[in-house]
């Protein structure tokens, strides 16, 4: 015997003998092994990421943005999913800016989420390259080529795993410049992508969203884009940022999300948010992948309750726009902070308790802040469904803002 | 005394020297030397000699560490030296563990491919090392693996419904159904769950020995144990591994460090992850002794760990590096294609060239004890059991919702019951949104 038999004999077994063959087709049988949605359920439906009002599905949406500089908004688009989208603004920075490097785990042949294929071979191994397996390495790395003038983008395959590297970059990264005072050098070239938030079935340690951990550290910049669009201006911005940038990018969405991107090279303000959706009665404040189900949840609501919702995207979670929250919150006098993470200490606590820190904002406020987050536990393999904000646990709490209210 | 950089000065009393500590000859007090001495009288390297010619050390002058070897490819032995020191019995089970474990993955890996299980990662051409070394452990060492050793548990008494109930994350699953598949652990078996991040694992094995060492000071009555951490050759990238093999050093860990050299860090290549004589070449940099053997080869694996076991045991302990060179015949996991990155002749010609299973199979056929009917037979009944107890886990319950709080903390905080009481009134209110009928219990697991 020898290895190559052992294909095709276990393959014919399969074939005939195992008994599952007649049971229920695959899909059936993967949904009840891990949680996605139930046969009659009308609110926790899979998002319909082709029709979603919050990505561009033609290019005259894509267009129409009026954040695009012009040479953008008078191109032409493409559609791209979000990965195609990160590596379409990875390959314009490595083409623009020479001191861009990009590195990290499997990246060379083109990263286990496909970010960077074809890089190495475009823009050639020097610049494109493997590293040894060593998160704190490639961080303490990155640091010393952007302390050194270079632009670097370090990949951390997987968001949890960046705690290895978490010494770099709270205690180096975040203080380079501060430390080096006078001296005027800064780690500000550096950017690091993460692909972070659940899947569905990532369990421990491929679903967790750490960006709070993040935001709490003062001189990094926390960012996580929504959609491919966004994805290229903010990741092109991030890049050319002069401050250490954490690009933090949901891996649900690399094959999800598809719209129509501009072609040229742009770049999205980083430090400002974006109201995707007005609206008079409440406001919805999240980032990353939970807007889409906050944008169901209030369509619910808005047809159901006859109120009206206002959706807010912070896209850079630190230093944030808080602005833009409390002319927001001014207007509506409630407001829901949603996202993924554990709901202890995490962003929702910041935006609620600035939020009633703002003498102006406070005295509008008709409801207490709520917040839709995972619960204080890790993220377990079979319970995903029940520990994610989905759209039955986003709604009845724009419900209960209002009963609250009334 | 001003704080030192490193310390802020809280404690300036003595030292406060442990009996062990006065064991060691190198520290730093204990230092004499006499004048006009031919050696160097640093603290930090007690016997280099002093040279007169500036040579800078070439890696490349050095040959590379040899590879242990007892049995080749055809089955032929060629240690003279060898004596099998298990019964045929004894080698047949063995075999049938590899054999179990080959064959349960690719059962797993098309039933991945099917959609019955989210997610496996299978050790094909790696059975040898995981196998042939926890055969030479006793029942109470300690086991930390990395992910792609089956073959440990299989050896330890692992069943194949252990194996299935944790894949299935039923509620038969120790895990709890928390943890992805292929993240098995058993206390019964002392092999400590599986966790994702890589090298973690390493300097917690340095400190598990510790702690067995220091019981068996304080209690000699304990059988004497060592602690058994296996890792890839990528892991070794990782500070944790250095972190590891010194720690366990300088505080004489009865630890055997068990590197699984596959040539693979998914797509990584062993010529980007290191530069120098592979794993075990940086054993003998912090101090540890180290062999490199065959990984493909079942007796010299077997032999080289029940070595590494007597001197781990030795001199009140210490760490020993053993680096297994095998291949990683398959992709490294179901989420990978392997062909993106290497060539489907590169794997052909391995398979072809060699193959651990095959080879302990041709060494029991020229002893005797094993035959082509046999290897049906075996075979059969295997892929049977695999199969029997594949249903039997996929049909379980999986565990109650509540256990999705449990175990954060050693009991549910206010917080966490707070929780779970909205999540169960969530399910109340919305029993159309949610798919319960699976949980043990339904929604009612959740009350405090
Ligand atoms: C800290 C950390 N970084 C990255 C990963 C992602 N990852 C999982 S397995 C793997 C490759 C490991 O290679 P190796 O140690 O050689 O083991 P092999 O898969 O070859 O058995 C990587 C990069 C991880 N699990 N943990
Ligand atoms: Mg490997």
């Amino acid at each position: 015997m020898n290895g190559a038999s052992i294909r095709p004999l276990s393959r014919a077994l399969t074939r005939t003998s195992l008994p599952w063959r007649s049971s229920a087709p695959a899909v059936i049988s993967r949904s009840r092994q891990y949680s996605t949605h139930p046969a009659n359920a009308k609110l926790n439906l899979p998002t319909d990421y082709s029709t979603t009002p919050l990505l561009a599905h033609s290019p005259e949406s894509a267009l129409s943005n009026p954040e695009l500089p012009p040479e953008a908004r008078n191109g032409t688009t493409k559609r791209m999913n979000l990965f195609q989208a990160i590596n379409d603004a990875l390959s314009t920075a490595l083409a623009e800016d020479e001191s861009v490097l990009i590195f990290g785990e499997d990246v060379a042949f083109g990263g286990v989420f496909r970010c960077t294929s074809k890089l190495a071979e475009t823009f050639g191994g020097d610049r494109v390259f493997n590293t040894p397996l060593t998160e704190q390495g490639i961080m303490g790395f990155a640091i010393g080529a952007a302390a050194e003038g270079m632009r670097p983008v370090a990949e951390i395959q997987f968001a949890d795993y960046v705690y290895p590297a978490f010494d770099q970059l709270v205690n180096e990264a975040a203080k380079f410049r501060y430390r080096d005072g006078a001296c005027g050098r800064s780690a500000g070239g550096l950017t690091v992508r993460m692909p972070c938030g659940g899947v569905g079935h990532g369990a421990l340690y491929h679903s967790q969203s750490p960006e709070s951990l993040f935001t709490h550290i003062p001189g990094l910049r926390v960012i996580m884009p929504r959609s491919p669009l966004q994805a290229k201006g903010l990741l092109l911005s991030a890049i050319r940022s002069n401050d250490p940038c954490i690009f933090m990018e949901p891996k649900i969405l690399y094959r999800a999300a598809v719209e129509q991107v501009p072609t040229a090279p742009y770049t999205l303000p980083l430090s400002k948010a974006e109201v995707l959706k007005q609206g008079s009665d409440v406001t919805i404040v999240s980032y990353g992948q939970p807007l889409y189900k906050c944008r169901a949840a209030l369509e619910q609501a808005e047809r159901d309750l006859g109120i009206s919702v206002e959706l807010i995207d912070l896209r850079t979670i630190y230093p944030w726009d808080k602005e833009c929250v409390f002319q927001s919150v001014r207007k509506t006098g409630r407001c829901i902070v949603v996202h993924e993470a554990m709901v202890n200490a995490g962003v929702g606590a910041e935006v609620a308790a600035a939020i009633q820190e703002d003498p102006e904002t406070f005295i509008r406020l008709e409801a207490p802040v709520a917040r839709v987050a995972g619960w204080s536990i890790h993220t377990p393999l079979l319970y995903e469904a029940f520990n994610a904000p989905d759209v039955a646990s986003t709604s009845p709490r724009l419900l209960r803002g209002m009963v609250v209210a009334c | 005394m001003a704080a030192c950089i490193g310390t802020i000065d809280v404690n300036p009393g003595p030292a406060d020297f442990t009996s062990t500590e006065h064991q060691h000859p190198r520290h730093g007090s204990s230092i004499s030397q006499r004048p006009d001495s031919k050696h160097v009288m640093f603290p930090g390297a007690l016997k280099s000699a002093f040279s007169n010619t500036m040579r800078f050390e070439q890696p490349s002058t050095y040959p590379a560490l040899p590879t242990y070897r007892i049995v080749d490819q055809h089955g032929v032995v060629v240690d003279p030296s060898f004596s099998p020191d298990l019964s045929d019995d004894e080698v047949v089970k063995l075999y049938r563990d590899m054999l179990a474990v080959s064959i349960m993955d690719l059962i797993m890996f098309d039933a991945q491919r099917q959609g019955r299980l989210s997610f496996y990662m299978v050790s094909a051409g790696e059975e040898a090392v995981s196998v042939a070394t926890a055969s030479a452990l006793a029942k109470e060492d300690v086991i930390f693996c990395q992910y792609r050793e089956q073959g440990v548990f299989k050896q330890r008494g692992f069943t194949l419904n252990d194996f299935m109930n944790q894949l299935f994350a039923n509620r038969k699953d120790p895990g709890k159904g928390r943890n992805m598949p292929v993240h098995y652990g058993s206390r019964e078996l002392n092999i400590h769950t599986i966790s994702s991040p890589l090298a973690t694992q390493l300097p917690q094995a340095s400190g598990a020995a510790y702690a067995l060492k220091i019981q068996r000071m304080q209690d000699p009555s304990v059988p004497p144990r060592v602690v058994a951490v296996y890792f890839g050759e990528g892991a070794a990238s990782e500070g944790d591994f250095h972190a590891a093999l010194n720690i366990a050093a300088t505080r004489s860990c009865p630890v055997i460090f068990i590197c699984r050299n596959n040539g693979y860090a998914i797509s990584t290549p062993t010529l980007e992850q290191y530069r120098g004589d592979g794993i075990a070449s940086r054993g003998l940099g912090y101090g540890i002794e180290t062999i490199r053997v065959d990984g493909n080869d079942f007796w010299a694996v077997r032999e080289a760990t029940k070595k590494a076991r007597e001197l781990a045991l030795q001199d009140g302990g210490k760490p020993v590096l053993i680096e297994a060179m095998t291949y990683r015949v398959s992709h490294h996991s179901t989420s990978d294609d392997s062909f993106a990155y290497r060539a489907r002749v590169e794997v052909e010609d391995w398979k072809r060239r060699d193959n651990p299973i095959a080879r302990l199979r041709k060494w029991m056929e020229a002893r005797g004890c094993w035959d082509e009917n046999k290897e049906k037979e075996a075979r059969d009944s295997i892929r049977r059991d695999i199969l029997k107890a594949f249903s039997e886990a996929e049909k379980e319950k999986k565990p109650p919702l509540r256990t999705m709080f449990e175990d954060v903390y050693e009991q549910l905080t206010p917080d966490l019951k707070k929780q779970m009481s909205e999540l169960k009134s969530q399910l109340e209110r919305y029993p159309d949104e949610y798919d319960l009928a699976d949980f043990e219990g339904g929604r009612d697991s959740l009350v405090k």
